[in-house]
């Protein structure tokens, strides 16, 4: 009996990669997305050629295949890049991986956005004598933040789950941890691994909805 | 001496020839009506004034300087064009209002940032800051819309934004204000409050050129009228000559047509 203290700190410990995971994904994923997105939306088409090629390639393959090719791929391929030994390797190369899925989701949400505002916005701002950076940053910036929350909120819940996926390269997050558990005839920390994730995702659900509140004055 | 003199502006869309030979001038002080049917390039004339679209051809001349002249690529440089902007103010038909914004803010906006490019900005701040309020406030009761400073244009009607708007640009001091179709988006029952506010600006002898379907306005308050189709200038002169005397087939056709309306 006193076995399951010790199981929930186990699981709780493990959890910890998960939210770590989460945290710096998104921490270089957004400013990494809004780059990709001036990229696909450039005025020099081969730019834009190459980027949209990259994002298809990105949003089209597994990000389990995505993980699997990052942490194995310099190996198998004798680069002269190699992902440090150890934990702190799988745990970088789960970073590369996630960063870069999700930044390309994240670009496609932002060109949405932004080509969701009228052009008449950016007319009034010039005709106004303001300059193109200006413009952006004044006018039309938090109306796309505003058009964004829901969708850039329904990616931020998926990647609370899919954090799970880094086990595929030994990365010993919560499931995986359970999975010990379970492999030895005990089941109920599997199932107990749901209840984070929801309390996780329960908590960002109240974020999200009080941030589209905060964003409630106004209508675009 | 004319605020405003356009020489010869032409504009191609692709193939599609929107203006031609287009020539005229402004006095200070003077409205001009710009009337015409759908597609017979008014709008795209006012854009133009407006650095909105480059011409092709002609120049354009305010106060006796060239600011625009298709053959001289320097007078198109995009950190000259923004400056030159100002000289004109443009009312969209459909407003533009910035929604993040209230309505005292829609109007400050603009000043603000042009008050931060000042050499004397940060010794200033205070009182460059203070004046900008009380003249966005001055504009907005001008416009009566006193009572609506705080609200955001999502909550006044159609009519109140139109009339903000008119503020904005006016807070730039423009030595033109241009009006494109302004009560064209408007229910019929919110065009009035519109109309009597820019005939309040003609009285007060502001420069104008107004592009409108509404003849009747376009008639009392204009000093001079151009009838535009296809992309030229039928016939210019003034209200009693165009309205009144039309000389060109054209032109009374297209009036005969809205007359019967």
């Amino acid at each position: 009996m006193n076995e399951i203290p010790v199981i929930i700190s186990r699981l709780s410990e493990s959890f910890l990669l998960n939210c770590k995971l989460f945290a710096i994904t998104l921490l270089f994923s957004l400013p990494l997305g809004l780059v990709i997105t001036f990229g696909s939306m450039s005025r020099f088409y081969p730019l834009r050629w190459l980027v949209r090629t990259f994002v298809w390639i990105i949003r089209g393959t597994p990000l389990m295949l995505q993980l699997i090719v990052i942490y194995f791929g310099p190996g198998l391929m004798n680069m002269a890049f190699s992902w440090p030994g150890g934990t702190s390797g799988r745990f970088v190369a789960a970073n590369v991986a996630f960063i870069i899925n999700y930044a390309c989701y994240f670009s496609e949400i932002f060109r949405g956005g932004i080509e969701s505002i009228p052009q008449g916005q950016y007319e009034a701002g010039q005709v106004l004598g303001m300059t193109k950076k200006q413009i952006f940053f004044k006018v039309i910036l938090l109306q796309v933040i505003k058009r964004i929350v829901p969708p850039v909120g329904n990616e931020v819940i998926t990647l609370v789950k899919d954090t799970s996926l880094a086990r595929i390269i030994s990365n010993k997050e919560i499931i995986m941890m359970a999975g010990e558990y379970s492999n030895k005839g005990l089941i109920w920390p599997l199932f107990a691994t749901g209840i984070y994730f929801l309390v996780f995702v329960g908590v960002l659900t109240i974020l999200l909805d009080w941030l589209e509140k905060r964003l409630d004055y106004f209508r675009v | 001496m004319p605020v405003l003199e356009v020489k010869d502006i032409e504009k191609c869309f692709g193939t599609l020839q929107v203006l031609q030979n287009i020539s005229f001038s402004l006095e200070k002080g003077e409205a001009l009506a710009i009337i015409g049917s759908s597609g017979s390039g008014k709008t795209t004339l006012l854009r133009c004034l407006n650095f909105l679209e480059r011409p092709d051809k002609g120049k354009i001349i305010v106060n006796n300087n060239v600011i625009f002249d298709a053959a001289d690529p320097a007078t198109q440089r995009e950190s000259e064009v923004r400056k030159k902007r100002l000289h004109f103010g443009l009312v969209f038909q459909n407003f533009n209002l910035f929604p993040q914004y209230t309505v005292l803010k829609n109007v400050t906006l603009a000043l603000e940032l042009l008050a931060n490019e000042r050499p004397d900005f940060t010794q200033e701040k205070k009182a460059i800051q203070e004046e900008i309020q009380e003249r966005a406030k001055t504009l907005l009761s001008q416009v009566g819309l006193s009572d609506k400073l705080d609200f955001y244009p999502h909550m006044i009607s159609g009519g109140q934004q139109q009339r903000v708007a008119i503020a904005r640009a006016l807070a730039l001091e423009p030595d033109i204000l241009c009006f494109d179709e302004p009560t064209s988006a408007l229910d019929p029952e919110l065009t009035g409050e519109v109309l009597k506010v820019i005939r309040n600006l003609a009285e007060r002898n502001t420069t104008m050129i107004i592009v409108t379907h509404e003849m009747d306005f376009a008639r009392e308050v204009a000093d001079r009228v151009i009838f535009m189709d296809e992309g030229v200038i039928v016939e210019q002169g003034s209200p009693q000559e165009v309205f009144g005397n039309p000389k060109e087939e054209r032109t009374k056709q297209f009036l005969t047509r809205y007359n019967k309306d």
